[in-house]
């Protein structure tokens, strides 16, 4: 499967990847190959338990991929001597649960991964930080802590935490799914900026509607393999496979 | 047995004037204090070391030999009475005359604290969400950045209480060291009632003595906590 040919080699390339739990017991990838393209909007969609999250966490090895080859800008990241913690510098991740740091103020939050890890300045970090917290509307929450914050601008606060770090790609695992409903809009705003500014993404999602809007491609994954990629239009107005097809009934 | 009785000018005066009395108290207390400050420290380093490496080895599976050493450590040190570590410690191990009392003290004391530190850090660790370590992970923190950075601040606010309980704990514990011959406060006021013939005023004040620390300790670790949940507002 291939993504948008745009002739130069892909931010990540999937091949073959495997992931089974329990000894093996448990497969939950099936030798999944995709690219990932520079500007990618790449949104996987499919039923629970299909393994979405699990590809997504391999994708930056939170979870340990048991078979196959992830490269992400040419480097083997399933190899043991490759740096991962420096890799993952570039791959941002947003979870479903924000995981915040509870004990930093927000501004902390944004200012210790660029501080410690990419050596900026206090000062340096600080001014990112605030252009970041402009750019979702929450320059005034700087100083307060996470717990005074509500879900919707902690998952805000949680992407541009991600930003601060300037990664080449944003990972996002079920966003919106631990927000109550009228929060969902503003979390979705945020992504579709970064949409707009073509920040390479790949989402997991239940949001159908968004991914209608925003993606550049929709993949279907079922049963631990891909089963039918398109984009958008199509992927929502002539799905080809009988599985899609009953899964988009489900869910539209 | 009418108390009032030994509360008197009298009493007051052999227990603690005659002789500068008071001294034993004095030279006591420093030697309780002095015993569970430095066994509080060095308990604190066993602890911590102990417990990152259990909860490293909980977490990853890694550092499975240094585990194994810990668990033999934690199982004898709490399978067997304090006492008998120190006495253990003084006759068997530094059987020489020479070695220092007070010295002998702590390393029991910290080793035996550092044995219930441990399992108190491990258990704060193990109690923070593994989100937060996932969090640390995916921007780019090694896994000891993620301890240090992220875990362990959270990890040793959850300890705090249980760590308070521990330190106390440990400073009446050190009551035994008499058992080696150390002076410490209780041998103070044993000291001075065997000499008086007058067992209530010295070990009253012996009692009061602990409680005043114990209860001031208390209030301390209350100020740093309420301190410590500002982030929880």
């Amino acid at each position: 499967m291939s993504g948008i040919m745009n002739g130069s080699e892909p931010l990540i390339h999937v091949e073959n990847l495997c992931k089974s739990f329990q000894s093996g017991e448990l497969h939950v990838l099936k030798n999944i190959n995709v690219d990932i393209y520079k500007g990618d909007i790449v949104f996987v969609v499919g039923p629970s338990g299909s393994g979405k999250s699990t590809f997504l966490r391999c994708l930056n090895r939170l979870e340990e991929p048991t078979g196959g080859t992830i490269l992400f800008e040419g480097t083997d990241i399933t190899n043991k001597k490759t740096n991962i913690d420096k890799l993952r510098q570039k791959m941002g991740m947003v979870f479903q649960q924000f995981n915040l740091f509870p004990h930093m103020t927000i501004m902390k939050n944004l200012t210790i991964g660029p501080m410690k890890l990419q050596g900026k300045s206090q000062s340096e970090a600080e001014k990112t930080a605030m252009e970041l917290l402009e750019r979702v509307g929450l320059a005034d929450r700087a100083n307060a802590y996470p717990s005074q914050l509500s879900g919707g601008q902690k998952q805000r606060i949680a992407i541009i935490r991600s930003l601060a770090m300037k990664p080449d790609v944003m990972l996002f695992d079920e966003p919106t799914s631990a927000l109550d409903p009228e929060m969902v809009g503003e979390v979705l705003g945020v992504m579709r900026d970064l949409a707009r500014e073509r920040m390479t993404m790949v989402v997991v999602t239940h949001e159908m509607n968004f991914a209608k809007e925003v993606a550049t491609r929709v993949m279907f994954l079922d049963g631990g393999d891909f089963v039918e990629e398109n984009a958008p239009a199509e992927f929502f107005q002539n799905p080809k496979s009988d599985r899609l097809k009953s899964f988009l009934s489900k869910v539209l | 047995m009418n108390l009032s009785q030994y509360l008197t000018k009298e009493h007051f005066y052999l227990n603690f004037i005659v002789d500068d009395r008071y001294m034993f108290f004095v030279n006591g207390l420093k030697v309780t204090l002095t015993v569970t400050l430095f066994a509080v420290l060095l308990g604190i380093v066993i602890g911590f070391l102990v417990g990152t490496i259990r909860s490293t080895c909980d977490k990853t599976g890694k550092l499975k030999v240094l585990d194994m050493i810990a668990r033999v450590y934690l199982s004898i040190i709490r399978g067997t009475p304090v006492v008998v570590q120190l006495m253990i410690m003084y006759y068997v191990i530094f059987s020489s005359p020479d070695a220092s009392k007070v010295m002998t003290a702590i390393l029991s004391f910290a080793i035996n604290s550092g044995a219930y530190v441990a399992e108190i850090f491990r258990s704060g660790i193990m109690s923070i969400d593994n989100g937060q370590f996932e969090a640390g992970r995916s921007l780019g923190f090694n896994y000891a950045q993620t301890i240090w950075y992220i875990i362990l601040p959270q990890a040793f606010k959850n300890a705090l209480p249980p760590l308070c309980n521990e330190f106390i704990a440990l400073l009446k514990e050190t009551s035994v060291v008499g058992f080696i011959a150390l002076q410490d406060l209780t041998r103070a006021g044993d000291l001075v009632r065997s000499r008086t013939y007058n067992p209530v005023l010295p070990l009253i004040t012996v009692a009061l003595i602990y409680w005043v620390i114990v209860t001031i300790l208390t209030k301390l670790v209350g100020i740093l906590e309420r301190r410590l949940r500002k982030s929880e507002r």
